[in-house]
C-alpha cells in the first residue's frame, strides 16, 4: 500500500479495527458471556450446574428475545448517524405506537389498529424530516422536541380513551412471547428485518447516499442529492421502524404505560455507538449494532446479578457512548 | 442611542411582547396582580437558571444537554444535605458541586475533542445516573428558609423575591465576568475559535470556564428547584428544550459570539406567561404541554433559520 | 559583529497521520532583515507558518528566538517571545468592536490608533464591529496590531494579498521602515515584484525541506523558480493543433450578463461544444462566483444562462447536472467523500436522483467506474478510502466521477491546484480529448501557463467583468499576465 506502511502502529490498528469492527466485537461479547457464566455458574452452560443441555436454550432465546427491540431502535441511530444524524424520539414513538395499537385494537381490531400505529410513526418521522431537512435544526434538538410534543399528544390521547380499555392483538403476542425450538418469534420479524437494513446499507443507492451525506453534504450536493429529500425519507424510515419496534414490544411485554420504550432510547445510541458507527456520520455497520444491543443485554444482566442500581446503570451507559466516541476520535484522529 | 436600539432592539422586542402579553393576561383574568406575578416568577426561577447557564454555553459556541441532569443531581443534593446538615454549608456545597460538573463537562470537551453536543448528550446520562444514585426516589427535606427565601417580596410589595434572586445572581456572577478579560475571551472564543486562539486567548481554558458557569446556573436552578418543592426530585425535568428554546428566541445566535443573558431571562417569562395564559384560559393541562412544546420546536427551527439564512449572506 | 541570528528555525518536522507535511525547514532572521518565505504550493509553507507561530507544535526541531529557545506551544506565547504574525485570515474577533480587540491581544490603543492611520486607514472608530468591516481594512488592522505590540519578529503571511494597490505600497513602506529601525520580517508571499522590491533574502521551501537561500538580485526569480519546482519541468507542450474552432451553430452555454454577489458584476460568452474555453483572472475578481452560479451552488443576481439554446435556472446543483452541467471544485475537499471508497465517489452521481433510490445497478457502475479508473489512470492500490490517495489521485476522481456519468459540460475550477506536475500532464490532453469527443469545458486556472496547453480561448476577468478574450493557442504568459491585471491594450505602458 502507498502511505499505510508509514502510520504509526496504533493508528493501523485503529484503521483496522475501524474497517473490521465484528472481530473484536464479537470477542468482546463472548469475553463477557464468560465473566457472566463465572459469576453464575451453570446461567449459560447449565451442565456446569450439574443439570442438563451444554448450552441454555433458555438463556440464549431470552438475550436474543430481549436484544431484538433494542437491535430494531439500534437501526435507526444507525442510519440516522450516517448521515451525522441522531433520532432521540424513537423510545416515544416505539411508547405511542405500542399505546395506540393496544388501544385502538380493542375498538377497530387488529389491523387497523397496527396500521394506525405505524402511520404515528411516519407522521412523527415527516416533522423530525422536515424540521432536520429543510429548516436544518441539528437533530438532536430537532427529535428531542418532537419526542416531547409526541409525549404531551400521548397524554392527551390517553385520557381519550381512558375509557376504552385495551387489547394486545394475537400476531404481536406470538410475535413477542412465542417460541419456536427454544427461540423466540420476534426472530421471524427479525431476520428479514436485519437483512432489509443490511441490504438498503449497501446495495441500494439510498444507502449510498446517506453514508455520503454523513461523509460530506457539499459533495454529495454537488453530485446532484437534494439532501432535503433523503433526511425526509431517513426519518420517515426512522419514525416507521421505532414504531415497529413498538408494537413488538407491545406483544412482548402485554402491558401499555406511557413510558413503555422510553427506557430503551439510551441502549439503543449505545449499541449504535459500540457496533463501530461513528456519530460523526459516513461510517456504520448495522451488524455491529445488532452485536451491540447483545453486547449490553449481557452487561445489563450482569448488572442486574451484581444488584448494580438502576443510576449506576444510566450513567454507565453514558461513559460507554463517551468513551467509545473519544477512542474513535483518538485513533482515526478524525473529527 | 439609535446604536443603542440597533445594539439591543431585539431585547427591548422582546421587552414589549412581555408586556403587551402581561396585558392580555390582565384582559384574560383582571385579578391577575403582584400575586400572580410573583409565583409566575417563582415557577420560572428554575427556568431562568437554566436558560442562563445555556447561554453561557451557546455564546462560548457550544451547547450543553446536560443542563437538566445536572439540576437534578444539585436538587437533589440540596435536598439530602439540608436535610442532615447546616444550611449554608449545604448551599456552599451544592454551588460547588454545579461548578465542578459544569468544569468536567467542559473538560471532556476539550480534552476529547468529541463535539460537545455529543459529550454532553453522555454526560446528560452520567448525571441523571449520579442523582438517581444519591436518591433513588424522591424525598429529602430543604431547609425552611431556602423556601421562604424565594416567597414573597422584597423589600416592597410588588418587586417579587424570586426575580431579585434572579437578578442577584446574574448580577452578582455574570456581570463582572462579561466585563473582564474572561467575557470577552468567551465571546472571542464563541465568534471566531480560531481568530480567538490566534489573538492568544487560551481557548480550551475558556471553553471549560464557561461550562463551569453553566454548571453553577445549574446548581442555583437545581436549589430553586428543591426551594419549590422543598424535596428533591432525580428525574430531570423539561428544562433543556425549554432552555435551548428560551436562548434562542433571547437572541443568542446558536454558533456563538453573540447576544447576553437578558434577553433569554425575558424570553423565558415570555414562554411562562404563555403558559400562564393558556391556563387561565382554562385550556386542558396535558394540551398547553403540547402547545408549549410546539412553540419551542417552532422558535429553535426560526431560530436556526435565520442563521443558516445569515450564514450564507 | 558576529551577532545571533534574531530568529533561528532549524530541523523542524511535522506529520499528519501518513502525511509529511515538513521534513527538514530552516530558516534565519537577522535583526533588519526581511527574509521572503516562497514554495510551490504544498510545499509545506502554511504547516511552517503555523509552527514558527506556535498554531501547530513541531514533532521536532526548535525555534530559537535571540538564541533562547523560544517556547512557542500556542500564538499567546509566540506573541511574548517576541514573534507577532499577521495570517491571511484575519485574526479579529467579528462579533467584537475594534476596542475589545484591543483588550483582548492587550494591545495598547495609541500605538495602534498611529499605525492605523500610517497604514493608510482613515476615519475607524474604536467601536466599529469587526463583522461590518471590509477584507482590506482588516488585515490593515491586524497589522497595526502586530506593529502596535512591537515585535522583534514579524511574520506576514501573504500580507498584500486581499488589498487594493494604495494600500500595499502603504504597507510595503511601512514594513521598509520599521525593519530599517532593526526588526525582523518573515515575508510569505509568492508575488516576485514585492519580494523583490522589498526582501533582503529568500528561503524556498520545497517538498517540507528547506532547499535553498538566495540573495535577492536581478535574475532571481528564475533560479528561485527552479528551486521550487525541484528540476526544470516543462509541462509539455500542446500536441494537436485544437479543434480551432468550429464556433457555429448554437453554442452549449451562452451566459449574458451574469452578475453574482459579491464580486461578478457582469459577465457574458458563449461556449461551444468541442471547446475549451479558458477563464484568467487573479484571486477573487469574480471567477468563484461565476462558476457557483453556472453549477448551481448559488443562484446569480443578475443575467441569464442559456443551455443549448434553452434559458436555465438552476436552484441547486442536481439543476444544473440535470442539464449537463457538471462542477469540479478547486477544493478536493469539497468534491471527495474522504472516508469512503474510489468507487463509490465515482459512483456517486448515479444514485443521486430519487428514481436511483433503489437496489444499485453493479454492472453498470463496475464498468463506467473502470471506464474512468482506466481513462484518468488513476493509482487504485489505496482504493478503501479516498483519504488515503495522493492529491494528484484524489483530483483524478473528483474528475473521473463526470467521467464515469458521461460529459457535455465539464466546469473545471483550477483542477491542477497542488497537484505534481505529471498528473498535470495528464489532465490537459483528457481535457482536450474530451473536448474533441463533443464536450464544452469551461476552465479556470490559476497557473497561466497552463492556458495555451489546454484551453482555445480564453476569457479574462478582472473586477468582475470580463475585459478580453483572447486565443489561447497563441498566448504567452506575459500576455496572459498582463491581461490579468487588467492591462489591455498597447497603452498599457503607464
Amino acid at each position: 500500500m502507498s502511505t499505510q506502511s508509514t502510520d504509526p502502529p496504533h493508528v493501523r490498528l485503529g484503521l483496522f479495527l475501524r474497517d473490521n469492527p465484528m472481530i473484536p466485537l464479537l470477542i468482546f461479547l463472548f469475553l463477557l458471556i464468560a465473566a457472566l457464566e463465572v459469576m453464575r455458574p451453570g446461567i449459560v452452560i447449565p451442565i456446569r450446574a450439574g443439570r442438563d443441555g451444554l448450552i441454555s436454550t433458555f438463556w440464549v432465546g431470552n438475550l436474543v428475545k430481549f436484544a431484538i427491540p433494542l437491535a430494531m431502535l439500534a437501526a435507526c441511530q444507525v442510519l440516522t448517524m450516517l448521515t451525522a444524524g441522531i433520532d432521540l424520539s424513537v423510545g416515544v414513538v416505539a411508547t405511542v405506537a405500542a399505546f395506540v395499537c393496544a388501544t385502538l385494537s380493542s375498538i377497530w381490531g387488529a389491523t387497523p389498529a397496527v396500521l394506525i400505529a405505524l402511520s404515528t410513526g411516519v407522521v412523527v418521522g415527516l416533522v423530525n424530516g422536515f424540521g432536520v431537512g429543510i429548516v436544518r435544526v441539528h437533530p438532536l434538538i430537532m427529535t428531542l422536541g418532537t419526542g416531547l410534543v409526541a409525549t404531551g399528544c400521548l397524554q392527551v390521547y390517553q385520557r381519550m380513551v381512558i375509557n376504552a380499555g385495551t387489547e394486545i392483538p394475537g400476531g404481536l403476542e406470538w410475535l413477542g412471547i412465542g417460541r419456536t425450538f427454544g427461540m423466540p418469534n420476534g426472530l421471524f420479524l427479525f431476520i428479514p428485518f436485519a437483512i432489509f437494513i443490511l441490504w438498503l446499507m449497501r446495495y441500494t443507492g439510498f444507502g449510498r447516499i446517506l453514508f455520503a451525506l454523513g461523509s460530506n453534504e457539499r459533495a454529495a450536493s454537488l453530485s446532484g442529492v437534494r439532501a432535503w429529500h433523503v433526511y425526509l425519507a431517513l426519518y420517515v424510515l426512522s419514525g416507521v421502524i421505532a414504531a415497529l419496534a413498538g408494537l413488538l414490544y407491545l406483544g412482548m411485554i402485554r402491558q401499555t404505560s406511557l413510558s413503555l420504550a422510553n427506557p430503551l432510547l439510551l441502549p439503543s445510541v449505545a449499541a449504535a455507538v459500540i457496533g463501530g458507527t461513528s456519530i460523526f456520520g459516513g461510517r456504520g455497520s448495522y451488524a455491529g449494532a445488532i452485536i451491540g444491543a447483545l453486547i449490553l443485554r449481557v452487561l445489563d444482566t450482569m448488572l442486574t446479578l451484581m444488584q448494580m442500581p438502576e443510576g449506576a446503570r444510566t450513567a454507565l451507559f453514558g461513559l460507554i457512548i463517551l468513551a467509545v466516541t473519544a477512542l474513535y476520535v483518538r485513533i482515526t484522529g478524525t473529527r | 442611542m439609535s446604536a443603542f436600539v440597533r445594539k439591543h432592539g431585539w431585547t427591548l422586542g422582546l421587552a414589549l411582547l412581555l408586556l403587551a402579553l402581561t396585558v392580555v393576561t390582565r384582559l384574560i383574568q383582571p385579578t391577575f396582580g403582584v400575586n400572580g406575578f410573583e409565583s409566575l416568577a417563582r415557577a420560572a426561577l428554575p427556568f431562568a437558571f437554566a436558560t442562563a447557564g445555556m447561554a453561557v454555553v451557546v455564546i462560548v459556541g457550544g451547547i450543553d444537554l446536560s443542563v437538566a441532569s445536572m439540576m437534578a443531581v444539585t436538587g437533589v443534593l440540596a435536598a439530602v444535605l439540608m436535610e442532615r446538615m447546616a444550611g449554608v454549608p449545604a448551599l456552599v456545597i451544592v454551588l460547588a458541586a454545579g461548578l465542578v460538573m459544569g468544569l468536567i463537562n467542559g473538560a471532556l470537551i476539550v480534552l476529547t475533542r468529541v463535539p460537545d453536543i455529543v459529550v454532553t448528550l453522555a454526560m446528560l446520562f452520567v448525571w441523571e445516573g449520579t442523582a438517581l444514585l444519591i436518591l433513588e426516589t424522591p424525598g429529602g427535606a430543604t431547609a425552611d428558609w431556602l423556601e421562604a427565601s424565594i416567597r414573597g417580596f422584597f423589600p416592597v410589595e410588588g418587586i417579587p423575591k424570586a426575580l431579585l434572586i434572579i437578578g442577584g445572581a446574574i448580577g452578582v456572577v455574570w456581570l463582572p465576568i462579561r466585563r473582564s478579560k474572561l467575557g470577552l475571551s468567551i465571546y472571542a472564543t464563541g465568534s471566531d475559535e480560531r481568530a480567538a486562539f490566534r489573538s492568544g486567548v487560551a481557548v480550551g481554558r475558556t471553553k471549560i470556564a464557561a461550562y463551569g458557569l453553566c454548571g453553577l446556573f445549574c446548581a442555583m436552578g437545581g436549589l430553586s428547584l428543591a426551594a419549590l418543592t422543598g424535596i428533591g426530585e432525580p428525574v430531570p425535568g423539561p428544562y433543556l428544550l425549554a432552555s435551548v428554546a428560551a436562548v434562542v428566541l433571547g437572541g443568542v445566535v446558536l454558533g456563538g459570539g453573540k447576544g447576553g443573558l437578558l434577553g433569554p431571562l425575558i424570553a423565558v417569562f415570555i414562554l411562562r406567561i404563555i403558559r400562564t395564559i393558556l391556563t387561565l384560559m382554562a385550556i386542558d393541562p396535558n394540551v398547553t404541554t403540547i402547545v408549549e412544546g410546539t412553540i419551542m420546536v417552532a422558535v429553535v427551527m426560526l431560530g436556526t433559520w435565520a442563521t443558516t439564512r445569515g450564514a450564507r449572506r | 559583529m558576529t551577532e545571533l541570528p534574531l530568529l533561528d528555525a532549524s530541523g523542524i518536522a511535522k506529520s499528519f497521520g501518513a502525511v509529511r507535511a515538513l521534513t527538514d525547514a530552516r530558516l534565519t532572521v537577522d535583526r533588519g532583515e526581511i527574509v521572503a518565505l516562497m514554495g510551490a504550493n504544498g510545499a509545506g509553507k502554511s504547516t511552517f507558518v503555523k509552527i514558527l507561530t506556535g498554531a501547530l507544535k513541531p514533532d521536532a526541531g526548535q525555534v530559537r528566538i535571540r538564541g533562547a529557545e523560544a517556547r512557542v506551544g500556542s500564538p499567546a506565547q509566540a506573541r511574548r517571545s517576541g514573534l507577532v504574525p499577521v495570517y491571511q485570515e484575519p485574526s479579529l474577533i467579528p462579533d467584537l468592536d475594534v476596542a475589545d480587540n484591543l483588550r483582548l491581544a492587550d494591545t495598547p490603543v495609541d500605538p495602534f490608533r498611529a499605525w492605523v492611520s500610517e497604514l493608510g486607514i482613515a476615519g475607524l472608530s474604536l467601536s466599529d464591529m469587526i463583522g461590518d468591516l471590509p477584507l482590506a481594512t482588516l488585515r490593515i488592522l491586524d497589522l497595526a496590531r502586530a506593529l502596535a505590540a512591537e515585535p522583534d519578529v514579524l511574520l506576514l503571511d501573504e500580507m498584500t494579498a486581499a488589498l487594493p494597490t494604495d494600500l500595499v505600497e502603504h504597507v510595503l513602506k511601512v514594513v521598509r521602515a520599521k525593519a530599517n529601525d532593526g526588526l525582523g520580517v518573515i515575508y510569505v508571499s509568492h508575488r516576485f515584484t514585492e519580494i523583490s522590491e522589498l526582501c533582503d533574502r529568500a528561503t524556498v521551501l520545497r517538498d517540507g525541506r528547506s532547499v535553498g537561500d538566495l540573495k535577492i538580485e536581478p535574475g532571481v526569480e528564475e533560479r528561485a523558480v527552479e528551486l521550487m519546482l525541484g528540476q526544470k519541468l516543462a509541462l509539455g507542450l500542446r500536441d494537436t493543433a485544437g479543434g480551432a474552432a468550429h464556433r457555429t451553430g448554437t453554442p452549449r452555454l451562452r451566459v449574458r450578463a451574469l452578475a453574482a454577489a459579491p464580486k461578478l458584476t457582469d459577465v457574458s460568452f458563449d461556449l461551444y461544444p468541442g471547446e475549451v474555453l479558458g477563464v484568467v483572472a487573479l484571486e477573487g475578481q469574480g471567477q468563484d462566483e461565476l462558476f457557483e452560479a453556472l453549477s448551481g451552488f448559488e443562484p446569480p443576481s443578475d443575467g441569464t444562462i442559456e443551455v443549448d439554446g434553452t434559458p436555465m435556472t438552476f436552484a441547486h446543483p442536481a439543476d444544473a447536472i440535470a442539464a449537463g452541467l457538471t462542477f469540479v471544485p478547486g477544493n478536493r475537499a469539497e468534491a471527495l467523500l474522504s472516508q469512503r471508497s474510489v468507487r463509490e465517489n465515482i459512483a456517486l452521481p448515479f444514485s443521486a436522483r430519487i428514481a436511483s433510490w433503489g437496489p444499485l445497478k453493479l454492472r453498470h457502475e463496475r464498468e463506467r467506474v473502470g471506464y474512468a479508473i482506466d481513462k484518468l489512470q488513476i493509482d487504485t492500490r489505496a482504493q478503501g478510502e479516498v483519504q488515503r490517495l495522493s492529491g494528484g489521485n484524489q483530483q483524478k476522481v473528483t474528475i473521473g466521477r463526470w467521467i464515469a456519468k458521461g460529459v457535455e459540460t465539464l466546469l473545471l475550477f483550477d483542477p491542477t491546484r497542488g497537484i505534481d506536475v505529471r498528473t498535470k500532464r495528464q489532465i490537459y490532453p483528457l481535457v482536450r480529448e474530451l473536448a474533441e469527443n463533443g464536450a464544452a469545458v469551461l476552465f479556470y486556472t490559476s497557473e497561466l501557463e497552463e492556458v495555451p496547453l489546454a484551453c482555445d480561448r480564453a476569457v479574462v476577468i478582472f473586477n468582475g467583468r470580463i475585459v478580453d478574450i483572447i486565443d489561447a493557442a497563441a498566448a504567452d504568459e506575459a500576455t496572459l499576465m498582463r491581461a490579468a491585471h487588467g492591462l489591455t491594450g498597447e497603452d498599457s505602458a503607464a
